[in-house]
């Protein structure tokens, strides 16, 4: 097995005094794949994911990154975080966003940086455009290269693909397989199930919990099934026959 | 904090504006016209608008960066590029700062219109000159900013942060000493009036007005106005936490 990643331990949150958005999840993330974590809305995903990017207060147990505890200062210049919401200025245009941000990360060659990550998404077209002024697949492309500025070692994307046409899919899906390939550990949550298919790794947690830990092909030989969905349906104990 | 990280949040804040026309307009363009109205309001009495005009003047920008930052920040919160920068390497105090160096600029440029109309075209006297007059300004533009940037915290959406207004600012409004004088007052708002910023803003533009030298007490007058927006940022920046 590589290093590993992410390490949670017994890690429960409870979100505003009372409401058990996590509990007891124990599990070890190899570095250098892809990374889903599947479930239904309200499952925990995003509590999940904010807890790993330090924006979470545990309520118990830990998470270390790198071999650094969530939330730690160094982790800040090593890993990005692509929110559910758009999380970039619709009222400036996508190059003063980048320049922003990268200015933030303490970046000095700003102006290469923005040409790279532009690339990436293929959005070097749009560089002027206002954000507000971009299809809703321009915007998603906008927030993920800001999680692109600096090569971060970990990616958090919180439902990147979320809304997105089967083409566009495709090539974010190149595109995270390409970064993969230069040993970048990606996080990214779904709650469609296809999407699982394309991770090397996943986890299925529903109501908080963790149902199950592994690549789409051992859970399906695992349980029976032939794809993610059903061992998904016959791990809640909800199989419709 | 980072002097080029607070300096890149201001210029960015500064860039979201300039890409809003409309808003930049309105902010620059309603001050000088609503004191215009002013005088011929009181066209009958030269000398009560000679008095209250330069007070108005330190109340529009505390009213308009006030409303102006909590929405734009509200915004930060709502949109989820607040909670992106919580995950880099810029501190709360480099945002909360950032904002009030934009909107602080943004201050001095309506305090230039606004004052270059009144004492230019309103033939508003102002006994201590052009430079003092913009000084207290930009010190009610702060304590608006400063304000704006705290209370946000504790509005949910933009329809509270605009009830914002009525609810914080009138209250200071009515009391500042605008509407009559403080010691004419009833007891109670008199204190009422002695803690709150809006009133040491007014006080301020009124030492201006009424002094050709800067007395003791417009000194006095700004550094309570600047306490309570540096206390208002402090506060502002409590409010944003990384871990929550």
């Amino acid at each position: 097995m590589n290093h590993s990643a992410i390490k949670i331990s017994n890690l429960s949150v409870t979100l505003g005094g009372f409401y058990n958005a996590l509990q007891d999840i124990n599990v070890e993330l190899a570095e250098g794949k892809a990374i889903g974590f599947i479930g239904p809305s309200g499952a925990g995903k995003t509590t999940l994911i904010r807890s790993i990017v330090g924006r979470i207060k545990l309520t118990s147990g830990s998470i270390e990154i790198f071999g650094l505890s969530a939330g730690d200062s160094k982790l800040r210049h090593q890993m990005s975080y692509m929110t559910q919401e758009l999380s970039v200025y619709p009222d400036l245009t996508v190059k003063e966003n980048l320049k922003y941000f990268a200015t933030m990360m303490g970046h000095k060659n700003v102006n290469e940086i923005i040409k790279n990550v532009l690339q990436e998404v293929d959005m070097s077209d749009k560089a002027n455009s206002l954000v507000k002024n971009l299809s809703g697949g321009q915007k998603q492309r906008v927030s993920l290269s800001v999680a692109l500025i600096g090569s971060p070692k970990l990616m958090v994307l919180d439902e990147p693909t979320i809304g997105l046409d089967p083409v566009l899919r495709e090539s974010l899906w190149k595109l995270f397989n390409k970064l993969k390939a230069q040993g970048t550990t990606l996080l990214v949550s779904s709650h469609s199930m296809d999407e699982a298919e394309r991770c090397d790794d996943l986890i299925l947690i529903r109501s908080g919990k963790l149902l199950a830990h592994g690549s789409p092909n051992e859970l399906k030989r695992h349980n029976n099934t032939n794809t993610i969905e059903e061992t998904f349906l016959k791990l809640v104990g909800d199989v419709k026959e | 904090m980072n002097p080029g990280r607070t300096l890149s949040t201001a210029s960015r804040v500064l860039r979201q504006l300039s890409h809003d026309p409309r808003t930049v307009a309105l902010l620059f363009v309603v001050p000088p016209v609503l004191l215009t109205i002013m005088k011929y309001v009181y066209q009958g009495e030269p000398q009560v608008y000679n008095s209250i005009a330069p007070m108005l003047l330190g109340i529009f920008p505390m009213i308009m960066m006030f409303l102006i930052t909590s929405i734009v920040t509200l915004r930060e919160r709502t949109t989820g590029t607040l909670d992106r920068l919580l995950t880099m390497p810029i501190t709360k105090l480099d945002f909360i700062f950032g904002y009030a160096i934009a909107f602080s600029f943004l201050g001095l440029c309506q305090a230039l219109i606004s004052a270059g109309v009144m004492l230019g075209f309103l033939n508003v006297t102002v006994l201590g000159g052009v430079i003092p007059t913009l000084i207290a300004v930009v010190f009610a533009s702060f304590l608006g900013t400063s304000l704006g940037l705290f209370l946000s915290a504790f509005a949910t959406s933009e329809f509270q942060a605009i009830q914002f207004m009525p609810a914080f600012i009138m209250p200071q409004l009515l009391v500042c000493g605008l509407f009559v004088a403080q010691d004419l007052m009833a007891k109670p708002l008199q204190w009422f009036a002695d803690i709150m910023p809006l009133t040491y803003s007014v006080k301020a533009m009124k030492q201006v007005t009424i002094n050709a030298t800067w007395t003791h007490e417009l000194t006095k007058d700004l550094l309570i106005v600047a306490l309570f927006g540096i206390v208002a940022l402090i506060l502002g920046s409590l409010t944003i936490r990384r871990q929550e």
